[in-house]
């Protein structure tokens, strides 16, 4: 098995989403928590493309935030190249953080309108201290480059450029402090298709030219099915399943996987009749009990709706589920 | 710095001049006339000691004969001719406001700046940090916000008087003034920023710079601060002419600035004691002028207000 | 045939600004027949949401209707009073919005909102309405609607609020609806749902459909014709299937290979390079030709129009021109 550059186990994170203390006295309520993640493993691999797909509250951002240090986990431990990511520790952290980056969802928001897009895209590079003086300039002449955009670009502002053209200057201050790791964040979900592809094709060329690994979050699963290796479904916080993307595609082990390849739309008119899906997402706040898919679920039995089901090993990766019959991954405790 | 950053453009003037807020400017006539009046009236505040007639504050010039003559009318002791007349001490009253607007825009420009400062100083911490310190200094505000400002200022004046020796207190009076009234108008600043600092935190450029490690102090200052300015000058400019206003009534009500240094609130405050005696002038001419200054300043506010709102455009 | 249910004809919808006069859409024709569904792409910026708002008589100003006609069953509607068009909308022409909250009052009952909608178009009774307004939320596919009726729109999850919208759209019996995204701000798993919903109804009432989406597979699964919007102008209309499997406008070829599909396997998708130009930088002459592969000089100069392809298809570009073959001998 190749080197695994990020891992992750047990992560957890809870929101506070009580009313204010007065509020909750006079209505005597209770405090209110919200798990968006709930109690994730995975793994990823030196050079490989790791997705989380789930669709609104399965958590996959909140992982995301978690992972680069913008959100604290309640639970749980990040390892990156093997070293536990301690945010709290700024010295021992400053090293580490040069290695990863992230991209982000909305190329509009990600870049500040009043920098000028050499400033942008040098700013990691003074903030680490990578280089100083006129060696600064070339390079971003080099990374703009790099994305398909001229170096002359460095003079102009955000707000003159295209939201493919944008999206290319965030992944060129992605790249200039020389990562290893890159998260991305639903990179081209504000996108229109045809500009998508030109995004992606560049995210896989520098993958290539540089052995990037990356963490691909993304609720379109034509998406990820063409850019990753691997690919973890999320479902209200939790890990339904997660396996090799070819597999995945082939053959779903998890019912909500399933149901969410059905829901795709078949642009191949292939006349493949989808089963229609039945339901809508549960309040995140009161998640229903045992497995969360339970109410949805056209398998549904009388265990799913009491006990949580663990992880087990399937022939692509592991999922969870009842159903399932395979090796559980964590020995019963 | 690098080779990258701003150089000049040789094309500024002509993109400012394209710009959507000069196209709005050249395309309003209020804000045009506006903008005039008031750049008249801060020039000639500014040039007062060249652009005045006469030294209102130098005792040795001053005759008393020249006492309450009328506009345009000779003199009838004296036979000097002044053209807003003078006061009961034979003061040219048009020096004399020229003299007061000077006092009274340094005070609203120094209280405007000091309740900036002190306002977008909370207000970005207050917005960034969130928790407790957002509650604290927050909830500090909406106790200010019950007061009045005016019996505010009063009141912080009336205890910096209270530990200002005698000797200094002509000379600090200007200065606790300006105190007085930008403390008691910090709070507009800071909330303004607060919300805007809470919308700029949360967009990705910020998380950007935080999942490099950037240090809170430096995105406050390089990234949210330059986003959250165009509100901020607009209550500016608007808490200008209300500066104005608030220093007039503090002179006006005897606590603002010594009568050796009269501001245009304090020339009312002395022209008003005239006015059912025939001297009319001496409250007219202070008069209009603070009302000329306060409105156009407040005019431009409100142009500024609308063409930086894309939503009315 | 019979003459169409709308008629669109050389639509031009122009936004003056201070910068001179931009042309949103630029002589935009298509018909909608009677029953059918006509999906309507583009990327953002193309016009196809204008086109939309052009119909229905909702165009934001400064945004005009510069020239062209519209034509409801024989009908001209681009130039009726106000008042006349508040009665074709919602009577005649139904629309679904983007974002079911907004499209919905949060200060009245669906069942209020429903019942108005009914007796402003219909002249039946409160309890007459009320049955009718019960029985659409049913079709819709909300679970227990006569009881569910009398609660607000926040009671109502996303996917379920635009279950009502469609109710809405529906409840005068409108001859056509105009569905503007109706399923972007919904999950994967509910857009399904409710694109089904949609076509099953409208299918029933013999109502037709716009449906404006930058969507392809939407299309693909619900459209009988599609309208391809570039720049504001029509670059190719036809039968979805010939303009899914064998796109003819090289900007639709790119479109289509730009999509990542389940099935495929290329490594790297086809791409179509730069973007759409900007409405005040339109180029002459054919408004694709800079990102084109297969430009030529005519291109540079004169703008195609829709040429006739047969099999109820047109595509705006001179490669398909009758008379090129005879050029290039």
């Amino acid at each position: 098995m190749s080197d695994v550059l990020l891992s992750v186990e047990g992560l957890t994170r809870r929101f506070d989403v009580s009313k204010p203390f007065l509020n909750r006295v006079f209505e005597r309520e209770e405090r209110q928590f919200l798990t968006a993640a709930a109690d994730v493993d995975f793994e990823i691999r030196k050079g490989e493309t790791f997705a989380l797909v789930g669709e609104s509250g399965s958590g996959k951002s909140t992982i995301a935030k978690m992972i680069v240090g913008l959100l604290e986990p309640s639970e749980g431990e990040i390892r990156f190249d093997g070293k536990v990511m301690d945010f709290a520790s700024g010295a021992a952290m400053r090293a580490l953080r040069r290695r990863f980056q992230m991209i982000f969802q909305d190329p509009f928001a990600s870049l500040n309108p009043r920098w000028r897009v050499g400033d942008i895209i040098a700013e990691p590079i003074r903030t680490f201290g990578l280089m100083r003086g006129a060696a600064i300039g070339r390079e971003v002449g080099r990374l703009l480059d790099l994305v398909g955009l001229s170096a002359s670009d460095a003079e102009k502002f955000p707000h003159e450029f295209s939201g493919g053209q944008r999206q290319r200057i965030a992944i060129a201050r992605a790249l200039s402090s020389r990562p290893e790791f890159i998260v991305c964040d639903e990179p081209t979900s504000a996108l229109d298709v045809s500009v998508q592809a030109q995004i992606l094709n560049l995210m896989r060329d520098l993958q290539d030219e540089f052995g990037l690994t990356y963490l691909l979050i993304s609720h379109d699963l034509s998406v990820v099915r063409h850019m990753s290796n691997r690919i973890g479904v999320l479902y209200l916080g939790r890990l339904v399943e997660v396996a090799e993307a070819k597999k995945l595609f082939l053959d779903p082990q998890h019912p909500y996987t399933r149901m969410l390849l059905d829901a795709v739309p078949d642009l191949a008119l292939s006349g493949r009749r989808r089963v229609p899906v039945e339901g809508e997402i549960p309040n995140p706040i009161n998640p229903p009990p045992g497995c969360a898919f339970h109410p949805r679920c056209p398998h549904v039995m009388d265990v799913c709706r009491r006990t949580i089901p663990d992880p087990r090993e399937t022939d692509s990766g592991t999922a969870a589920c009842h159903l399932l019959t395979g090796q559980p991954v964590k020995a019963a405790v | 710095m690098s080779d990258i950053t701003p150089k000049p453009d040789p094309n500024a003037f002509a993109r400012a001049w394209d710009s959507d807020i000069a196209w709005s400017f050249r395309h309003s006539p209020l804000a045009i006339f506006a903008a005039l009046t008031s750049l008249i009236i801060i020039f000639a505040a500014i040039f007062a000691p060249w652009l005045a007639p006469h030294d209102p504050f130098n005792p040795a010039s001053l005759n008393l004969m020249d006492g309450f003559t009328p506009p345009m009318e000779p003199n009838q002791f004296t036979g000097n001719v002044y053209w807003l007349g003078t006061d009961n001490q034979g003061r040219d009253v048009f020096s004399t406001i020229l003299y007061g607007a000077r006092i009274s825009l340094f005070v609203g420009f120094m209280a405007v700046l000091f309740a900036m400062v002190l306002g977008i100083t909370l207000g970005l911490i207050a917005g960034y940090r969130g928790g407790w310190v957002d509650s604290v200094l927050m909830r500090v505000a909406d106790v200010q916000l019950t007061f009045p400002s005016i019996l505010l200022a009063l009141l912080i004046f009336g205890v910096a008087r209270g530990f200002i020796p005698p000797a200094y207190r002509e000379a600090m009076a200007i200065w606790v003034l300006i105190v007085a009234i930008g403390l008691s108008d910090w709070v507009q600043y800071a909330r303004v920023v607060r919300g805007a600092t809470m919308v700029e935190k949360s967009k990705e450029y910020v998380q950007a710079a935080r999942v490099i490690g950037a240090h809170p102090v430096k995105i406050l200052i390089r990234h949210i601060l330059p986003n959250v300015m165009g509100p901020v000058l607009v209550i500016a400019t608007i808490g200008l002419a209300l500066a104005i206003i608030a220093e007039a009534t503090l002179s006006f009500l005897g606590v603002g600035v010594p009568p050796t240094q009269p501001s245009l609130g304090t020339l009312i405050r002395i022209g008003q004691g005239f006015l059912f005696s025939g001297e009319w002038w001496i409250l007219l001419f202070p008069a209009i002028t603070l009302l000329a200054l306060a409105l156009s300043v407040n005019l431009l506010g409100d142009w500024l207000r609308d063409a930086l709102n894309p939503r009315l455009r | 045939m019979a003459t169409p249910l709308l008629s669109v004809r050389d639509l031009v919808v122009e936004f003056p600004t201070r910068r001179g006069t931009l042309r949103a859409l630029d002589h935009v024709s298509f018909d909608i027949a009677e029953g059918e569904v006509l999906g309507m792409v583009g990327e953002s910026g193309a016009g196809k949401s204008l086109t939309g708002a052009a119909i229905i008589g909702l165009l934001e100003p400064p945004g005009r209707i510069a020239g062209g006609e519209i034509w409801l069953r024989g009908e001209r509607i681009d130039n009726l009073p106000p008042e006349k068009m508040r009665r074709v909308r919602g009577r005649r022409i139904g629309m679904v919005f983007q974002d079911p909250l907004t499209s919905l009052n949060p200060l009245y009952t669906v069942a209020q909102q429903l019942i108005e909608t009914i007796r402003t178009h219909v002249d039946v009774s409160e309890k007459e309405a009320r049955k009718r307004a019960v029985g659409l939320l049913d079709r819709v596919g909300i679970p227990a609607a006569a009881r569910r009726i009398d609660d607000y729109p926040h009671h109502f999850s996303g996917g379920m609020r635009q279950r009502v919208v469609i109710a809405l759209a529906l409840a005068a019996e409108p001859e056509l609806v105009i569905a503007d995204e109706p399923t972007t701000a919904l999950d994967v798993s509910v857009q399904a749902q409710i694109i089904d919903v949609l076509k099953e109804i409208c299918a029933e009432r013999g109502a037709s459909v716009m449906l404006i989406t930058h969507d392809m597979g939407v299309i693909a699964e619900t459209a009988d014709r599609v309208a391809v919007l570039y720049a504001g102008r029509m670059a190719e209309i036809g039968p979805v299937r010939d303009v899914i499997q064998a796109a003819e406008h090289p900007y639709t070829v790119g479109l289509m290979g730009s999509i990542p599909t389940l099935t495929q396997t290329a490594d790297r998708l086809t791409q179509i390079p730069g973007a759409m130009p900007r409405l005040n930088a339109i180029p002459q002459g054919c408004a694709f030709n800079p990102r084109c592969k297969e430009v030529f000089n005519r291109c540079l100069v004169e703008r195609p129009e829709l040429i006739a392809r047969g099999g109820k298809r047109h595509v705006a570009c001179w490669l398909y021109e009758p008379m090129k073959e005879a050029f290039d001998v």
